[in-house]
């Protein structure tokens, strides 16, 4: 019987973490609206989001870079011989610059941001739920939504389109390292090839997959780190929940981005 | 006593809390007067700590309301709500500071989020209400470089920022030798006199509560079995009471814990 039930009690824990979590992005946009407008608090408001976008943005770009690198390298090596038998060998970089920019770019680059990022701050704020800190702030009327996600949340978006720009552009390096330096591409040739052949829109949709990455990796931290129970055990189990939840709903939601992508011809 | 109920600061009028099923809180009634420090005493587990924070707003209540400062927690607005809790101030028991932020900072934090103030006004400010805890020359430092009664003392300094007219304290003494223990307290009496706010402090420390309190209730298993002034808590011959107050190891409260169906759990019969 109780075999039976499990069913039952996943679908309507997964449907209470969805809501929950919908709820907190439902929150989130409505207290980003009044913090835009508010008269109070900005000075705060501006400090912390330029403190979040140094502590999840900057401080991961020497990694997403040297991870893009050798992803753009490692396309131009996989790719090559295949390519070679057709000798085709002089699209590497168009595949590569397709791959990266529309694909490989935004999703690998947030999933560094999730091990980076998320975690972090889904165990710092459930560290501050086990220290009464959310208590304390609600008892002095400070919206923890407002004051610990908003600013998170906002940050983390931002960097995420920006560290992807860099991820593309790392890719790019990668690959072209790899076709001077072995296929025997010109640098000049393997540019003016990615130059032809990305289209605007293959930059712009990687970057709107990108902002939503990182609104997903961040809203996610905030929410799993929120809910912790149990002291520092919950803390570290909210910590890989994030960090496996968050992966999956990154490739979940890219599939869902692409094939939209797909139905409108982009 | 209609002119009684006409002063109190807090009223709790038949409150009851209920989590998975059990009852924590049951139907409780209590006033607490303007201007004086209420002790509410309690074992671990007795319900305490949901009545306080079903009195900060930080919960909601299952049945009953309480009325603060004239005005209904139950019925109140969102913005109703921050303007009470402006009016407040609360002390956690581990002291609640934020630790990313400076002393000065946790102490500046309401004050820059609720007021208008220029930085300059705020500076002031905060050195004033350090002052008043004894942590001026502490200011700038970090949460984890204090130890655990400065902790405590600037998170009194944080919930006296905004002025408050209600001071909650949650175990304030727990944790602290009995020196700092003391001094606690004796800020406690001080700013009571110096801020005439009125306050509700939740302890299980006999010494401290007796220290403190101008009058006292105790609470046990979600109903207050006894309250009076300290003295009149003293000569209880309410044998509960007495147990608590005096720690003694026989009594009501531990025959209860012996009667707990040892010898069926034992032999593995259901009770």
């Amino acid at each position: 019987m109780k075999l039976l039930l499990l069913p039952l009690i996943a679908l309507r824990n997964g449907v209470e973490f969805i809501g929950g979590w919908g709820y907190l992005l439902w929150d989130t946009l409505l207290a980003f609206r009044r913090a835009i407008f508010a008269k109070r608090g900005r000075r705060l408001g501006w400090q912390n989001l330029w403190y979040q976008m140094e502590r999840v943005g900057v401080r991961s770009i020497p990694i997403v870079s040297l991870v893009l690198f050798c992803i753009g390298a490692i396309l131009a090596l996989q790719m090559a011989p295949t390519l070679r038998q057709f000798g085709l060998v002089s699209t590497v970089p168009d595949i590569i610059s397709v791959a990266v920019y529309r694909e490989l770019g935004p999703l690998v680059s947030a999933i560094v941001l999730t091990g980076f990022a998320g975690a972090s701050i889904a165990a710092e704020i459930g560290s501050m739920v086990v220290a009464e800190e959310i208590e304390a702030l609600q008892a002095h009327a400070i919206s923890p939504v407002r004051f610990l996600v908003v600013p998170r949340v906002v940050a983390t978006t931002i960097m995420m389109v920006c560290v992807a720009v860099v991820g593309d552009l790392m890719g790019t390096a990668g690959g072209l390292t790899i076709s001077q330096g072995v296929l025997g591409i010109d640098f000049r040739q393997y540019l003016t090839h990615t130059y032809d052949i990305l289209r605007t829109r293959d930059f712009i949709t990687g970057l709107i997959k990108a902002a939503v990455f990182g609104s997903l990796i961040s809203s996610l931290a905030c929410y799993l780190g929120l809910r912790v129970t149990g002291g520092a055990e919950g803390v570290g189990v909210a910590t890989t929940r994030t960090v496996v939840l968050t992966i999956v709903a990154l490739i979940a939601t890219d599939l869902l981005f692409t094939a939209a992508f797909y139905a409108r011809g982009w | 006593m209609v002119n009684m109920a006409a002063k109190a600061a807090i009223q709790v009028l038949d409150v009851t809390k209920i989590f998975d099923g059990r009852t924590v809180l049951d139907r409780i009634r209590l006033d607490v007067f303007q201007g004086e420090t209420l002790v509410i005493l309690g074992g671990s587990g007795s319900g305490k700590s949901t009545l306080l924070s079903l009195m900060i707003g930080n919960r909601r209540s299952d049945g009953g309301d309480i009325v603060a400062l004239g005005k209904s927690l139950i019925g109140m607005t969102d913005q109703e709500m921050v303007e009470y809790r402006k009016s407040i101030g609360v002390l956690f028991q581990s002291g609640a500071l934020f630790n990313s932020m400076s002393v000065a900072d946790n102490v500046a934090l309401p004050l820059r989020e609720h007021t208008d103030l220029p930085e300059e006004t705020i500076d002031i400010m905060v050195k004033i209400k350090l002052e008043l805890v004894g942590l001026r020359e502490h200011a700038e430092k970090m949460p984890a470089q204090l130890s655990g009664g400065m902790k405590k003392r600037a998170g009194l300094a944080r919930a006296i920022s905004l002025d408050p007219r209600l001071l909650f304290y949650d175990e304030p003494s727990a944790g602290l030798d009995p020196v700092t223990s003391a001094e606690i307290d004796q800020l406690i009496i001080d700013l009571n006199h110096k801020l005439g706010v009125t306050s509700v402090v939740v302890t299980h420390e006999m010494d401290s509560a007796f220290r403190i309190a101008d009058r006292m209730v105790l609470l046990d298993r979600g109903r207050f079995v006894a309250s009076g002034t300290p003295e009149e808590m003293k000569a209880s011959d309410n044998a509960l009471v007495r147990q608590f107050i005096h720690g003694l190891t026989e009594g009501p409260l531990t025959d209860r814990r012996r009667a707990g169906g040892y010898e069926n759990d034992l032999l593995g019969v259901d009770i």
